[in-house]
């Protein structure tokens, strides 16, 4: 039913919906861009501050350095994945391997689990006499064995790497069911020219699965940018000297701990506008396919 | 096709490392959980489950968590279905424009509108309420589940709606008796997916709420790792007591699962 009839009823059933929606996501957003103009601390009355709050995401270094751990993340929780996810698909695919719905619903697996749960796992197994290090030890890599969530140093690769794990069963998932889509003929030519496998999966698996690497990179981007719990759970007050603060923990320490509710509200727009473009675009590639 | 045998081989060999790597975490936490809570004696003790459920509490956090996720499921289904039906069969002036206005709702992260949220709702009255924990996340499902259901009622038949109209059914009847029933996939795969998203929400549980006997799963297992005295094999029982009702959801329903996650993913 592309058009359906014109009826006015239909105000009253998208009301409901839009009235909890508006009073308790637009409202409160647009309500955010408002205290980002001011200098409040949640208490007393505000002064206004104009766009100081934004002009002082980059000049402070605090802050310029909480968008820098989101960068480094970024690389973590999607470029890695998306490599790693490509590279498995694809392998998988080839070869037809027996046992790929068990193997997709493992991989898949971490998504689900409530980011907390993952934290709190990967803190016991990243502790100073954590699996990880034991087994390093047993190998006799006693060099790689740190306190990996306690020094400024590994943190942040630490918290990403946990990101990587959770972010690869997704990018496996999306890249088999696009790999899933290209016709098989393409594959049959490929090889009757001859083609090795590098030649076949540069030249027929990753231009036709072009528009599911944007989304995954899309999806995972944002996620990384949307990251709380995770560091929150991890690495607590920001990590060993603030070597794992990122956007969204700033926003929560700033308008809770700190009282800096202004510049608080300033990231929360900035990271809103991020997301909201980089969705945009994810929008304009995935449709560009149906 | 044909593909040599070695390469066959090592497919299956990445195979298993991987998924050996994904499910590590998950089978360490199962297996600390019945490990002895005294460290260095051996055995076999799933009573830590009930240790961790007394001590820790978790039977009123797993109390708030389900009462919570079944509001904001049955809330956000039905505003949903109601909204999605509307904007998928009905024309009228600006629906395209409130359409997109929800759809908006998709992209806006919690983070930014907690902060508001808390000042807001502190000025009402609400904070440490069940609506604190419900109502702000029911409007970030209603986003997503609004565009969910429009695609199913696009999708559904015309030729089914234009028989039930002649039969003269109105459009409320044409709703619940017949295109509904024909969508319990699309619900369920909405269903789903927000309690699993309510069920794993950190933030909004985490700014809302101070009274502990409100405090969701998550925000509990947080807490209950806070406390000095915690041994690690009763952490990883809470963590496995708050994991595991999802877990099994997806276990049983993955297929709806992972096309939800991926399909909603995509287009929203």
């Amino acid at each position: 039913m592309a058009a359906g009839e014109p009826r006015r009823v239909g105000y009253l059933y998208v009301l409901p919906a839009l009235a909890v929606y508006v009073a308790f996501l637009l409202f409160p957003l647009l309500h955010s861009a408002w205290i980002s103009l001011f200098d409040w601390d949640g208490l007393t009355l505000g002064t206004w501050a104009g766009l100081d709050n934004y002009f002082t995401l980059f000049a402070e270094a605090g802050l310029r350095a909480a968008f820098g751990h989101a960068l480094v993340l970024i690389v973590f929780f999607s470029i890695l994945p998306v490599c790693l996810g490509l590279v498995l698909a694809s392998a998988l695919h080839r070869s037809r391997v027996r046992g790929l719905g068990f193997f997709r619903t493992v991989v898949f697996l971490p998504q689900v689990i409530a980011m907390v749960v993952v934290a709190v796992a990967w803190q016991q197994i990243l502790a100073p006499d954590g699996p990880l290090n034991s087994a390093l030890r047993a190998l006799g890599l006693d060099a790689f064995a740190f306190n990996w969530l306690g020094e400024e140093s590994t943190a942040l690769i630490a918290v990403g790497l946990v990101g990587t794990w959770v972010q690869t069963g997704l990018t496996v998932v999306l890249f088999l069911a696009g790999i899933g889509r290209i016709s098989g003929d393409l594959y049959e030519a490929a090889r009757l020219d001859g083609a090795g496998v590098l030649r076949e999966f540069r030249s027929v698996t990753l231009p036709a699965l072009r528009p599911d690497i944007a989304v995954a990179l899309t999806l995972t981007v944002i996620s990384s940018l949307r990251t709380f719990d995770l560091v929150y759970v991890m690495t607590p007050l920001g990590g060993p000297g603030e070597s794992t603060t990122v956007p969204a923990y700033e926003i929560y320490h700033r308008a809770f701990q700190s009282g800096q509710v202004g510049s608080a509200a300033a990231i929360g727009i900035t990271l809103t506008v991020l997301v909201f473009a980089l969705s945009a675009v994810v929008l304009r590639l995935a449709g560009g396919r149906r | 096709m044909t593909v040599s045998r070695w390469e066959r081989v090592g497919t299956y060999v990445v195979l298993l490392l991987f998924a050996g790597y994904a499910l590590y975490p998950v089978l360490w936490i199962l297996l600390t959980a019945v490990r002895s809570d005294v460290p260095g004696q051996g055995g076999w003790h799933p009573e830590n489950f009930l240790t961790a459920w007394t001590q820790g509490k978790f039977g009123s956090y797993l109390g708030t968590s389900l009462i919570v996720a079944v509001a904001v499921v049955a809330l956000s289904a039905l505003l949903s279905v109601l909204a999605g039906y509307a904007f998928g069969t009905m024309r009228f002036r600006g629906s395209g424009l409130l359409f997109y206005l929800l759809l908006l709702g998709v992209t806006i992260p919690s983070q930014a509108v907690v902060v508001p949220l808390y000042f807001d709702l502190r000025d009402v009255g609400l904070l440490d309420t069940y609506a604190a924990l419900v109502l702000p996340q029911v409007a970030q499902s209603v986003a997503f589940g609004v565009f969910w259901m429009r695609a199913y009622f696009r999708s559904s038949s015309t030729s089914v709606v234009e028989a039930a109209r002649l039969d003269g059914a109105g459009h409320w009847q044409i709703l619940w008796r017949v295109l509904l029933p024909m969508g319990r996939p699309a619900v369920l795969t909405l269903v789903v997916l927000v309690f699993m998203w309510t069920w794993n929400e950190f933030l909004i549980a985490l700014v809302m709420v101070t009274d502990e006997g409100l405090r969701t799963a998550p925000l509990g297992l947080r807490f209950f790792q806070g406390r000095a005295t915690t041994s690690v094999p009763l952490l990883a029982a809470g963590s496995v007591l708050v994991a595991l009702p999802v877990v099994v959801l997806y276990l049983f329903l993955q297929r709806h699962f992972i096309r939800g996650m991926l399909d909603g993913a995509v287009k929203g």
